[in-house]
């Protein structure tokens, strides 16, 4: 049975499939990480001491600062990065980075992404379309 | 470039520049006459560190940037690098970065206040600058035009001369989207940065301009370097306008339409921010950093060291284009006489922060900088905002009263 979808207005990267880590809070891989760990380190984040890593990571916005273009290249070739990122509103920087990295990351939504997603929901991400499809949690 | 005729650096460079710039929609690229880059080693690691080398390992004529290209603070000050306890393997690692840099012809100035000590861009100009602070100072204060161009869109852009035109490269994107009032004119660095930390939260995002009416004089360039980096910090803003100050901000509706969001922020607000980072008062280090201390920062930091004695490290990291004349005018002789010390070329969080600390035995941290608060919670200290003169107190008794 298929779920939900819900069409973005910025995408970029790959199609991938996963499991949604979710926040209504920002991101910064400098300010908020623990980039060794693969936690959220900053203890006012709503994920503090959450691993993020191989997470479809959907949170509110990027916040920020320029650090992130290098740090998501940087995480990825150790493989502690996010399998892909979702956000209601991005900045330039991620799109940056996410591009260095080559991950995959939707952004723009006509509702708030965090507000009808939920931790441990299935995802599918299909960036050529813009889309991500929740799957449904029962056949 | 994209055919690959002008050699593989510039092809990878416009290649990166048109998955940005398709991202975001943009119709073409505009060309900028200046490029910064941040590049500290703590963000690039080993893969970026690697990334440059092989752009720097191509022949000259097709490495070489096509613009003025500088750069942000790198990650430590190699003659002070003993004294902050850093590993050889960083120093090693910005040692590689910065060959990478120097083949690819870019100009090593390590500064984040480039507009105070480099070459400001000038109203209208576009450019393609990197660090927050930089971007939001240049948008704002010099109306020129810049998006956040973190390190590999920065580099593309010095490599290729141009940048994908979308967000504040447009006219329409400068427009006010959320009008704040206040009857609050901070005093000190610190409140100012509180101020900004304020604003910037409230605004929220990358895409939001905040027009500030209500400020009841012209702040100085150290005062607006403050609050925009604070405000980049906390809100990720690229772009603010202060009514009867900032250049395309001459009158309200010529930043704004009507029926735009209102808020009011006053001195409570700014004051409960700093109070929210107060911990117990007990000092380990003190910072002043984030953005680069001006030599008129310098010159007052001295003012307040004369005749002090510290009892705990006090750290002032300023740019190599000032160091020298804090050096020459003797301020620098001053704080570290008090125990202080000057260090230039880096800046504090982007110097293996985390790394330090443990080293070092670092975790309650007071500064005179809202934007370091914001930081350095992620790297595991306590961060303390304070004014320059509670900071200079806390460095003698260790406490911040």
């Amino acid at each position: 049975m298929s779920g939900k979808e819900f069409i973005a207005a910025h995408a970029m990267g790959s199609r991938v499939e996963g499991f949604a880590l979710v926040a209504k809070d920002g991101f910064s891989a400098r300010y908020d990480l623990d980039r060794i760990q693969g936690v959220f380190s900053r203890p006012a984040h709503k994920l503090a001491g959450q691993s993020y890593r191989d997470r479809i990571l959907v949170l509110d916005t990027a916040k920020g600062g320029v650090a992130s273009a290098w740090m998501l290249h940087e995480m990825k070739a150790r493989g502690v990065t996010p399998l892909a990122l979702v956000f209601n509103s991005v900045n330039p920087i991620i799109a940056q980075g996410t591009a260095l990295a080559d991950l995959t990351m939707l952004a723009g939504f006509d509702c708030d992404i965090t507000s009808v997603l939920a931790s441990g929901a299935r995802v599918e991400l299909i960036p050529e379309r813009r889309l991500l499809r929740v799957f449904a949690t029962t056949p | 470039m994209l055919a690959g005729e002008m050699g593989p650096v510039r092809r990878i460079a416009l290649q990166h520049q048109i998955k940005v710039g398709d991202f975001f929609g943009a119709e073409d690229f505009v060309p900028v006459t200046q490029a910064h880059i941040m590049a500290d080693t703590e963000s690039l690691g080993e893969a970026g560190v690697a990334w440059l080398e092989m752009l720097a390992g191509h022949p000259v004529a097709e490495r070489r940037v096509r613009i003025p290209t500088i750069t942000d603070p790198r990650g430590t000050d190699f003659s002070k690098a003993a004294l902050l306890k850093q590993a050889v393997w960083m120093l090693d690692l910005e040692q590689r970065a910065i060959d990478a840099f120097v083949k690819l012809g870019v100009m090593m100035t390590d500064t984040c206040i480039n507009y105070q000590t480099v070459l400001a861009a000038t109203r209208g100009e576009h450019v393609a600058f990197g660090d927050t602070g930089v971007v939001i100072y240049t948008n704002s204060v010099g109306g020129a035009r810049s998006n956040f161009e973190g390190g590999p869109s920065a580099l593309a852009a010095g490599l290729t001369g141009r940048t994908p035109r979308y967000g504040y490269h447009l006219d329409g994107q400068r427009q006010a989207t959320l009008k704040v009032t206040t009857d609050w004119t901070p005093a000190t660095l610190n409140e100012w940065g509180a101020l900004g930390g304020v604003v910037g939260r409230l605004a929220g995002n990358y895409w939001a301009v905040p027009v500030i009416e209500g400020i009841d004089r012209a702040p100085g360039s150290d005062e607006l370097k403050h609050f925009g980096a604070s405000m980049a910090s906390f809100g990720s803003i690229a772009l603010f306008h202060m009514l009867g100050v900032t250049p395309e901000a001459a009158r309200l509706q010529d930043v704004a339409s009507p029926g735009i969001p209102e808020v009011r922020v006053g001195r409570a607000d700014a004051m409960a921010l700093q109070a929210s980072y107060r911990g117990d008062d007990k000092v380990d280090v003190v910072v002043f950093s984030g953005p680069q201390l001006s030599l008129i920062e310098l010159a007052a930091l001295a003012d307040l060291c004369d005749g002090r004695h510290f009892t705990v490290p006090v750290l002032a990291v300023t740019s190599p284009q000032i160091k020298p004349d804090a050096d020459r005018i003797g301020l620098t002789a001053r704080i570290e006489d008090a125990g202080g010390t000057v260090l230039a070329g880096m800046c504090f969080y982007q110097s293996y922060a985390r790394e330090i600390a443990q080293a070092n035995g670092w975790k309650n941290l007071v500064t005179n900088s809202a934007k370091m608060v914001n930081i350095l919670g992620g790297y595991g200290y306590r961060p303390m905002l304070a004014s320059m003169e509670e900071c200079v107190e806390a460095g003698c008794t260790g406490r911040l009263r």
